[in-house]
């Protein structure tokens, strides 16, 4: 079958992925400083340029969550048994023999359900999770107007051990992720679709789409 | 249609909310630096006396006694010396309540300390820091108006000294005509007079209070700095009726009447947020002196046990590197350190004593003062740390107020005699307390909260001098969370083996999609 250029990823998308991409790398690189696994910029430098970081990713995922509803993306991630067991095949045998994917990829189902189960639970476990033990994190003391005000009720022990527990998971994601991203019909078309936004893609899914 | 609508205007509203919590964390930088210009203008100022005392005719004369000064002082100001009189300064003691107690008089007569042990019955050396002449502590004397010594703090001549071992008189050579004239609002010399030599030497107690702060530069005082603002003891201190604000807790108990940094600095003085908000647990102290005994040593270990070798019979002495004394035969051996980093504890501004007569046991080093707190209730505080061993009586389980002091030999006196027996009997039948006739020496420690020898705001401490995993400054301090201090617990080494098992894991994949890819050729 023939390939034509897709394009399959849209400005928005991208830049919310680079951008993500970016700061989850900062958030992690400064994170694990603050959290005493090594000295690198210094602890005040290391814990502004988190917080900073921190506050430019919950702006950047409240343009996301946007984005997803208004153009419907976010039907992408409705999850589905369909194909489930043939991926898996696939990524535990087919994929060293050099079968195709038993998915096709296309605009409107860009991911397979593997990739679905595991961006969901990113968005609906560990980025919540970060975001909002972050938040607590960054609430547990601060100033208001000229007065000192704390959230003593919280323990602050309780607090680091979710957003560590978070971060380790999100390192793990990133892991997993970037390998994953090799798996394509060439090692690095993936990362060349979500840089330029065209995948090559079978002419008759791409068809399909345009009915 | 409808529904995105609603979601559009959910989503704006939740980014409208999020931009407001970020807008209004305070980012804008405080009036720090138009404070502490206001502040240096309003102390910086030199201190000028609306009245000179050399212009009155009742002190054109000479004085045959001290007490004749303080009659010519009350004949003017003739109600002051009941204000003096009702101060902790006169009666060497003050009604606080403490926790456990009830309503408690405490002060020098009748609390230990670590150093030169205690009072009682060697009035007539320890009122050289007393302000009163004649000093005998009986009710007799507290009564006696006369007897207020207005010299030792008002003399601004320089000529003032008392005499040692004399009860607290002026020393012979004094002259009191020159003193009495040339009174005013007390200098630092004269505040330094006791609270830089107590305990029997420049900065032997304190650590953070001493005869260099009289000269010296930012960088070891940046109020007191000849070149800066060079305040006052008394601009913090002030006064009300004799009353001087500001208090230790080596002899306080109660959580008033305190000088603090934020009377002038605020609550709030950073233009770093995340610096105002430590102020919530941690004391301003604890950042801004870093060290303490920066130009002279200070005492850090006194044993007495090894008090009392005699050379030929005679007491000796040696000396440290610095020239301090590391041994003395009527005291013993001590350790003297300079720029000592200090000890950090949680402190809730209330703190209780080793009463003369309470029974403690020796299984941890005896706390002759103990400072309260908890990460719940106080702040964290830079403390000086004074350990020694001093005599105890391990039958009757007290702590041995021991007789030191004497002119004379034979009368018990341990630095006349050297016998801790004795010197115990004497000094615990003054005290009225029991003794069995046995001397041990346990440890004991003392706990000094610093507050002096605030280095310039370049110079304190940093992020990493306690947020980090080993070697934090508060390494000793539990019963709360601290990034960077705290971690590399189970979490810790679970996250780290996952890791590690995923990144071989991917490893292998790769591998054998490599093999694979390659054997199929």
């Amino acid at each position: 079958m023939a390939k034509k250029a897709v394009y399959i990823y849209e400005r928005f998308e991208r830049f919310w992925h680079w951008s993500q991409a970016l700061l989850v790398s900062l958030l992690a690189l400064t994170g694990f400083e603050i959290h005493g696994s090594y000295s690198l910029l210094g602890f005040e430098n290391a814990a502004a340029l988190h917080n900073s970081s921190a506050v430019l990713l919950v702006v950047l995922i409240v343009f996301s969550v946007f984005w997803h509803f208004t153009t419907d993306a976010w039907r992408q991630y409705i999850p589905t048994r369909k194909n489930l067991q043939a991926q898996i095949r696939y990524y535990t045998a087919g994929v060293f023999r050099g079968e195709l994917h038993p998915v096709k990829k296309t605009r409107r189902r860009k991911m397979n359900p593997i990739q679905v189960l595991a961006y969901l639970s990113l968005k609906l476990v560990i980025v919540p999770l970060m975001v909002f033990s972050g938040m607590l994190y960054m609430a547990y003391r601060y100033t208001y107007q000229g007065d000192l005000r704390a959230l003593d009720f919280l323990n602050l022990k309780a607090v680091a051990f979710w957003h560590v527990l978070g971060a380790y998971l999100l390192l793990l994601f990133t892991v997993v992720h970037v390998y994953m991203t090799t798996t394509g019909s060439t090692v690095t078309e993936n990362l060349k679709a979500m840089l330029t936004g065209y995948e090559e893609l079978e002419e008759e899914e791409a068809e399909l789409e345009s009915t | 249609m409808k529904n995105k609508v609603i979601l559009v205007i959910g989503l704006n509203l939740i980014l409208f909310i999020l931009m407001h919590w970020i807008v209004s964390m305070d980012f804008s930088p405080t009036q720090e630096k138009s404070m502490l210009e206001a502040l240096r203008g309003k102390y910086g100022e030199k201190y000028v006396s609306s009245v000179d005392h050399s212009k009155f005719e009742i002190l054109q004369k000479e004085f045959a006694t001290p007490q004749e000064v303080t009659r010519a002082c009350i004949s003017c100001h003739t109600e002051r010396h009941k204000e003096v009189m009702k101060s902790n300064h006169w009666k060497w003691e003050r009604e606080e309540y403490i926790e456990g107690r009830g309503v408690t008089y405490a002060g020098k007569n009748n609390l230990l300390n670590n150093f030169c042990i205690g009072s009682s019955g060697n009035e007539k050396a320890c009122a050289k820091c007393h302000i009163g002449f004649d000093f005998e502590a009986t009710p007799d004397f507290y009564m006696k108006a006369e007897n207020v010594d207005c010299m030792v703090c008002h003399d601004n001549s320089s000529e003032y000294m008392k005499g040692g071992g004399m009860a607290g008189l002026p020393a012979a050579q004094v002259n009191l005509t020159k003193v009495a004239q040339s009174v005013s609002r007390p200098a630092n010399a004269n505040c330094g007079a006791c609270h830089f030599f107590s305990g029997g030497g420049n900065n032997v107690k304190h650590g953070d209070l001493e005869a260099a702060l009289l000269d010296c530069s930012k960088d070891v005082d940046v109020h007191m700095a000849s070149e800066g603002t060079s305040m006052a003891c008394v601009d913090c201190h002030t006064a009300d009726k004799h009353i001087i604000k500001g208090k230790l807790f080596s002899l306080s108990s109660e959580d008033a009447n305190r000088a603090t940094c934020r009377e002038c600095h605020g609550a709030l003085p950073h233009e770093k947020d995340v610096l105002n908000t430590h102020t919530a647990k941690v004391a301003c102290q604890t950042c801004h002196i870093p060290v303490y005994a920066k130009e002279n040593a200070t005492k850090m270990y006194w044993d007495w046990s090894t008090a009392g070798r005699l050379k030929e019979g005679k007491p000796f002495h040696l000396e440290d590197s610095m020239g301090n004394h590391s041994y003395m035969s009527a005291k013993g051996s001590f350790v003297w350190e300079k720029n000592v980093k200090p000890e950090y504890v949680w402190f809730n501004g209330t703190a209780d004593h080793y009463i003369l007569g309470d029974k403690v046991d020796t299984l941890g080093p005896i706390q002759v003062n103990r400072l309260n707190g908890s990460f719940a209730d106080g702040k964290i505080i830079p403390v000086k740390v004074h350990r020694g061993r001093q005599p105890y009586d391990p039958v009757n389980q007290l702590l041995i107020q021991p007789f030191v002091y004497s002119k004379k030999k034979g009368e018990g006196a341990y630095w006349k005699d050297f016998d801790w027996v004795k010197a115990s009997e004497v000094g615990m039948s003054e005290a009225n307390l029991p003794f069995s006739g046995e001397v041990t020496f346990p440890e004991t420690e003392m706990y000094w909260p610093l507050n002096h020898m605030v280095a310039p705001a370049d110079q304190s401490l940093g992020c990493s001098d306690c947020h980090v995993r080993s070697g934090s400054r508060l390494a000793g301090l539990s019963g709360f969370y601290m990034p960077g201090r705290d971690g590399g617990g189970w979490l810790d080494e679970a996250g780290t083996w996952v890791l590690l098992f995923t990144v071989i894991g991917v490893s292998a994949h790769a591998l054998s999609r490599i093999i694979m890819h390659f054997n199929s050729k």
